[in-house]
């Protein structure tokens, strides 16, 4: 338990009449980058916004930092230093590419300056003024990293960065995700892109039916590969 | 006399302007309708009856407190906003998660009930609002005269409408408020306390309405059922407007009250039914309203 910076235990979640997390546990580390994978359907998303509190009911205890956010609304949760990543995005169209980044509100310390982001991700500077929904879906889904990196957010929840981009907008991704990770953020990755992942993460946690079915270590993983094969069907 | 169509320019250029005076109050009631709705999901039905509630409100602190127009036309809001606050925060707050129908048939049965208690207070009869000083007189623009209470109605809430405008589109505040219309959720993840943000919409929206109230009062009878006679023009201007736009409930609340008045003087049998004709054409052409956005 000592160091875990965030540390979810028996998470329990649901959508309206469905239970979708079954007692969800894992825990991660100041400046760690963990993974949630699983198959479709597996609850991986259902996780982050269950600790975000954008589900219906759920149970159990979500520490971050000290602190039992459970209970909390969702925006108090946010100001605890998360910053998310959605899976669909969740980029504003009737925002511009620039009022989107702008919005999200600073929730602690040292956030990258909009100057650092635009170095970061020049494709942004260029397009400041389109609108939101003009953008390509790599550059939204650089936005939608590049709008939680301006917070000073400690702890990162990205919901499946990767899917459907070019191979080039996946590396680039990749080299900021190791840029964060050299700067000490604290990093919760869901992934179907394994082959990403792996060189990135300290640690897997695999989900099946709204569980943590199976946690590998970065260095168990070439010992583990034939389980994870069977999890995750790649 | 100089003529136009037949009609003497003096008697176009009343109606135009009587027309445009009810354009303004259209536009500033419409607005708030759109930003609520916007923000909220609801169609707050009651919001004629808060405007009534700001004309009151200004009689009231005139006549018991003696408090001026001037201190009337920022308090009266603010009182109406406070209302709207206790609205939402005891009662249209538990409706969110229920279709629309809920929150309209709630604000209907408020809207009926605040009427109701004024009716019962201060009767139907309608009180007169004492015009300010200033206000006493006309423009003489050479070819008409132009009362000075209706010059600044137009003036002044064609101010309010550009700078809610403005405030809206253009400003951080802005930009949580057109966020939080599309994704309430993830703007709250992002940190920003969405329930207190659409408390104050509502406020902000039922104060606008209080100060067309304010506006109103020297133009009509304070009256308990001026809301209800206003409310359902502004509908139909929000039906014809679309209730995506901003700029579109402005601009289509202020041509209508010009139509309006126009059809009073070219045909005044139509002049109370030629806003619903409108709206009929529109939703045959164009369902979402000609500044909506098809879904
Ligand atoms: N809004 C929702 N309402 C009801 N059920 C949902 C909702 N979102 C997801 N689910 C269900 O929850 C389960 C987990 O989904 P999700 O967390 O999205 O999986 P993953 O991200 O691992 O693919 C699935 O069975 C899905 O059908
Ligand atoms: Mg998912």
């Amino acid at each position: 338990m000592s160091g875990a910076l965030l540390s979810v235990s028996n998470l329990q979640a649901w959508y309206g009449e469905s239970h979708i997390l079954h007692g969800v546990d894992f825990e991660i580390k100041r400046g760690e980058l963990i993974t949630l994978l699983g198959r479709n359907g597996a609850g991986r998303t259902t996780t982050l916004k269950a600790m975000l509190g954008l589900t219906g009911k759920r149970s159990g205890s979500i520490k971050i930092d000290g602190v039992e956010a459970v209970n909390l609304p969702t925006h108090k949760i946010a100001r605890l230093g998360l910053g998310y990543c959605p899976e669909e995005r969740g980029i504003f169209s009737s925002l511009s590419c620039e009022e989107n980044l702008l919005l999200p509100p600073a929730v602690g310390e040292g956030g990258m300056s909009v100057d650092e982001i635009y170095a970061m991700f020049p494709n942004l500077k260029e397009r400041r003024s389109s609108q939101g929904t003009r953008l390509s879906g790599g550059e939204q889904q650089m936005l939608a990293m590049a709008r939680i990196l301006r917070t000073g957010a400690k702890i990162l929840l990205l919901d499946e960065i990767t899917e459907g981009l070019a191979p080039v907008i996946v590396q680039t991704l990749g080299r900021v995700i190791r840029e964060l990770k050299a700067k000490g953020l604290t990093i919760i990755m869901v992934e179907q892109n394994f082959r990403f992942a792996a060189p990135l993460a300290d640690r897997h946690y695999v989900m099946e039916h709204g569980k943590i079915a199976a946690v590998v270590e970065k260095q168990d993983l070439a010992a583990k590969a034939d389980m994870l094969h069977e999890y995750l069907g790649v | 006399m100089t003529e136009i169509f037949g009609i003497p320019i003096q008697a176009l250029m009343g109606q135009l302007t009587i027309g445009l005076v009810n354009g303004c109050f259209y536009a500033m009631l419409s607005l708030g309708l759109a930003v609520i709705f916007g923000m909220l999901n609801v169609v707050n039905f009651a919001h004629g009856a808060l405007y009534m509630v700001g004309a009151f409100f200004s009689w009231m602190l005139l006549n018991y407190a003696g408090v001026n127009y001037w201190f009337a036309l920022i308090l009266a809001p603010i009182g109406v906003a406070i209302v709207g606050v206790i609205i939402e925060k005891t009662m249209l707050r538990w409706l969110y998660q229920l279709d629309h129908l809920y929150g309209l048939l709630l604000t209907f049965g408020l809207a009926l009930i605040i009427e109701g208690i004024f009716r019962h207070n201060y009767g139907s009869s309608g009180q007169p609002y004492e015009l300010p000083d200033v206000f006493r007189g006309a423009f003489d623009l050479g070819f008409m005269f132009l009362p000075k209470y209706r010059a600044w109605v137009v003036v002044m809430s064609i101010v309010v409408c550009l700078a809610t405008w403005y405030l809206i589109e253009k400003t951080k505040l802005g930009a949580y408020l057109r966020a939080g219309t599309e994704n309430p959720k993830l703007v709250q993840a992002f940190g920003i306390n969405v329930p207190l943000m659409v408390t104050l919409t509502y406020a902000f929206g039922v104060g606008l309405a209080g100060l067309a109230g304010v506006m109103a009062a020297p133009v009509y009878l304070v009256n308990p059922t001026m809301g209800s006679g206003i409310i359902i023009v502004v509908f139909a201007v929000v039906v014809i407007g679309g209730m995506g736009s901003i700029l579109g409930s402005i601009v289509t609340g202020l041509a209508l009250g010009l139509i309006e008045g126009l059809t009073k003087v070219v045909y005044p049998e139509a002049s109370s039914t030629v806003v619903f004709i409108i709206m009929a054409i529109v939703l045959l052409i164009r369902p979402a309203g000609l500044f909506g956005r098809e879904k």
